[in-house]
């Protein structure tokens, strides 16, 4: 893991969209063996049904959240686990959301002071696309497409200041 | 080295199952596994059964990593049985505070099996 560390909350936000898709790709690399990607050209958001969330609180408040379709979500806990996927679906949503979990504890432990001040919720899982997310952030959320074995994963921050 | 008793400590199930794995995979031969949700769940599995080594996350219901650690030296079956930290939580300050507590461990998720043995190993080898 990159032990290097961006300011914190109010410094170098311009830093946290390359810090969250590095947070993401070391937890994808380290846990699961395969890298997410950049996509040359983003791929089409529908079907995307597994939302898992973790929320922040202290000096940065607010939710990251992953989708992804449940086939890819299915994937990521075989690779977890080192099954098939169709061993692993029964365990798909604990395994998205364990790789939120994750993808925000790195990500703050990017930013510097952030790692201890900066608490994280237990991870929630979504199930169907067909919802709008309507948290207190207060700003524009940072989004990150990005592509496992060659499906769709989105990645958001939404903060409330 | 002989074969040990593990304790592994997450409210992820999948968690667990990776850990387990992971210790498997560092070459550490387990001859029993026993799976706790929580701190509080743990110091009850302890009180039928001994252990060679935990391995516990920080944050989790009902009774936390830190908590769990700091009451475990009042536990019978426990005494001298190394802990060993897995936790998303990185600060310095969590560091200082799970070894005051008693863990002899950490390790930072995301985790290799290669970081499971770096640190396991050495606390095994102190224990013996």
């Amino acid at each position: 893991m990159s032990t290097g560390a961006a300011p914190a909350s109010g410094l170098g936000r311009e830093s946290w969209g390359p810090l969250l898709q590095l947070a993401a790709q070391e937890v994808f690399d380290t846990m699961l063996g395969s890298g997410l990607t950049v996509p040359l050209e983003p791929a089409p958001e529908g079907g995307l049904d597994i939302t898992a969330m973790v929320g922040l609180a202290g000096q940065l408040c607010g939710v990251i959240t992953i989708r992804c379709s449940g086939d890819s979500a299915a994937v990521m806990a075989a690779r977890l686990l080192g099954t098939e996927p169709d061993q692993a679906s029964h365990e798909m949503w604990d395994a998205i959301g364990e790789i939120c979990n994750m993808v925000a504890g790195n990500f703050k432990n990017k930013i510097s002071g952030l790692s201890h001040g900066c608490m994280l919720s237990v991870p929630t899982v979504i199930t169907g696309g067909d919802y709008r997310l309507h948290s207190l952030a207060d700003e524009e959320a940072l989004q990150l497409t990005m592509a496992f074995v060659g499906s769709p994963v989105i990645i958001s921050l939404q903060v409330h200041s | 080295m002989d074969s040990i008793r593990a304790l592994i400590v997450d409210d992820s199930s999948v968690m667990r199952k990776i850990v387990e794995r992971s210790l498997r995979q560092a070459g550490i031969n387990i001859s029993q596994v026993f799976e706790a949700g929580n701190g509080a769940e743990a110091l009850g599995a302890l009180q039928d059964n001994k252990v060679d080594l935990i391995l516990c996350d920080i944050n989790m219901p009902v009774m936390d990593g830190l908590e769990f650690v700091k009451q475990l030296a009042a536990v019978e079956n426990a005494k001298g049985v190394p802990v060993v930290m897995i936790t998303t939580e990185g600060s310095e300050a969590h560091v200082v505070q799970a070894l005051s507590a008693g863990a002899r461990g950490y390790i930072r998720k995301p985790f290799t099996p290669d970081q499971v043995k770096e640190h396991v190993l050495p606390v095994l080898a102190r224990k013996s």
